[in-house]
């Protein structure tokens, strides 16, 4: 049973990361059907400029928005001077773009960081909490709080605001957005901004669990996309289970049968999810009455 | 002219769906386009609502030129398109649809429209927290309609309201469109129902395959022989 909790919190706590890679990739796919290979560099860049701006001497308050914010910059930068320049090409060539934006962007951060492996100390001590055996290191409790937080706002903004509402339209109907007067290059701008957001929280959060480098954002990446696959594409909450689910399915497996498989998991459901499900688990309904 | 077109081609790849063509709109007036299906009726809207770049032309709004102007510039301008087909946000509730047809106004201004056009449309009041794909056709296409009344149109392009429609609807959605031409609303209407749309036009044009092959007062039109045969079916 400990042994049992123990996995499920680390999966959580995985998850959770995924979780938010995930949702950065449905946010861009609603707005341009575009699925971004850049998303785990942005993961990367948050945990690393979070890294350094706290080598620089600057307390974890002010660490985490300054990390967040460059990360979003980097996000419009690379909508508006990879994306947008080439509006017009089709959607395989503009994801093959995200492909070399993102070699790009680990490679700018290998030649300013460096190669090597960084750690971030854990914003509330590192003394783990014994529950019912199990140990749950309090850095674990910020990623899922802070993954909570973040969904709840997602939802706020999808749910009650203009811009937020005009974004959800956009992803539904294109056609009848522009109708209404929604300017898809801002919508397009604003997708970007917010998976780059979602992505460095993720990256700031999980960089005192597992270390940060230059090349971290590749598996994190994949995963992240795996967990917007499973949930079903285009659907941010999907996105949200999907990554849990992922990330309890790699602990357990790393746990009960070899951690050498661990990351065999994602691929194996994204693959079984492809075959049987290809909408995903919770794939876009069909409100369409003829 | 509130609307003037000069010369407009499109051409979708190497396919020419426009050819010169020219129609203009004075404001209050309600004008027709008629045709049939592939003449160009909706590539002529689509081109005036900016959602097509036109290969060549010069469309003018209130004397500026728009030849270039995005399609939410022209919807903050008063050019307000109620497009064919149903298109809606159809897992977004029906206030949330009609609200975000005021998404170019002041929020402020939103509700108070709202309330106007749900007068106009009372069956939406009644469900207005329904998702909008729940809607029956007719609801569907009155609730199209009315989404962009929220965007205070000061022209209003419909494409083809009547495609679809019961004939008791049908004579709702007119029913309508005189009402709004009774509150000053401009309206250009493209019909594939020939009949219907030069009986209540001021004026009217007939595409045909791509290019401007007759115009007239409605009357006019109604009582042309060629149009008789081709569009009436007398």
């Amino acid at each position: 049973m400990a042994d049992f909790l123990q996995f499920l919190f680390s999966g959580i706590t995985v998850g959770a990361t995924y979780a938010l890679v995930g949702l950065g990739f449905a946010i861009i796919y609603n707005a341009s059907h575009v699925i971004n290979f850049a998303q785990g560099e942005f993961v990367m860049l948050g945990g690393m400029s979070a890294v350094f701006l706290m080598h620089l001497g600057l307390p974890l308050p002010a660490v985490i928005p300054l990390a967040v914010v460059a990360t979003m910059a980097v996000g419009v930068a690379l909508e508006k001077l990879a994306i947008e320049p080439a509006r017009n090409a089709s959607v395989v060539t503009l994801i093959i773009i995200t492909i070399g934006a993102s070699i790009f962007l680990r490679g700018s951060a290998e030649v300013i960081w460096g190669r090597s492996f960084h750690s971030m100390a854990p914003f509330t001590g590192s003394e783990p909490i014994d529950i019912g055996g199990a140990a749950l290191l309090p850095q674990s409790l910020w990623v899922l709080g802070g993954t909570i937080v973040a969904v709840v706002a997602l939802k706020w903004f999808f749910g009650r605001t203009r811009t937020g509402k005009a974004m959800q339209a956009s992803a539904f109907n294109p056609y009848a957005a522009r109708l209404v007067g929604i300017d898809q290059r801002f919508i397009l701008m604003l997708s970007f901004a917010l998976s780059g957001l979602f992505g460095a929280v993720a990256g700031i959060l999980i960089a005192p669990i597992s270390l940060t480098y230059s090349g971290v954002g590749v598996m994190l990446g994949l995963k992240g996309f795996c967990a917007a696959i499973l949930g079903g594409m285009g659907n941010p909450f999907g996105a949200i289970m999907g990554g849990l689910l992922l990330g309890i399915s790699e602990a357990m497996t790393a746990g009960y049968i070899s951690s050498a498989y661990k990351d065999a998991v994602a691929f194996l459901i994204i693959l079984l999810v492809l075959f049987f499900l290809p909408s995903g688990l919770f794939g876009k309904r069909r409100t369409e009455r003829v | 002219m509130l609307l003037e077109c000069e010369n407009l081609s499109f051409h979708y790849g190497r396919i020419q769906a426009l050819h010169d063509v020219s129609v203009c709109v004075d404001e209050g007036e309600l004008v027709a386009l008629v045709g049939a299906n592939g003449a160009g009726k909706t590539t002529l809207l689509n081109a005036i609502s900016g959602i097509e770049k036109l290969s060549a032309g010069l469309v003018r709004f209130s004397g500026d030129d728009i030849t270039n102007a995005s399609s939410h510039a022209r919807v903050r301008r008063g050019i307000v398109q109620v497009p064919e087909g149903r298109q809606m946000f159809g897992p977004m509730s029906v206030e949330d649809n009609l609200m975000l047809g005021a998404y170019t106004r002041p929020k402020e201004e939103g509700g108070e429209t709202l309330e106007h056009v749900l007068e106009l449309f009372p069956m939406l009041r009644d469900r207005r927290r329904e998702a909008a794909g729940n809607l029956s056709g007719g609801q569907q296409q009155m609730l199209v309609m009315s989404r962009a009344l929220m965007a205070k149109p000061k022209i209003l392009l419909l494409d083809e309201p009547s495609m679809g429609l019961a004939p008791k609807l049908v004579d709702g959605v007119f029913g309508i469109i005189d009402r709004l031409r009774a509150d000053g609303v401009t309206i250009f209407l493209v019909e594939q129902n020939a009949y219907l749309a030069l009986a209540i036009a001021e004026r009217a044009y007939v595409l045909e395959a791509g290019q401007v092959v007759l115009q007239g007062s409605g009357q006019e039109l109604i009582d042309n022989e060629k149009v008789k045969q081709a569009y009436l079916g007398l």
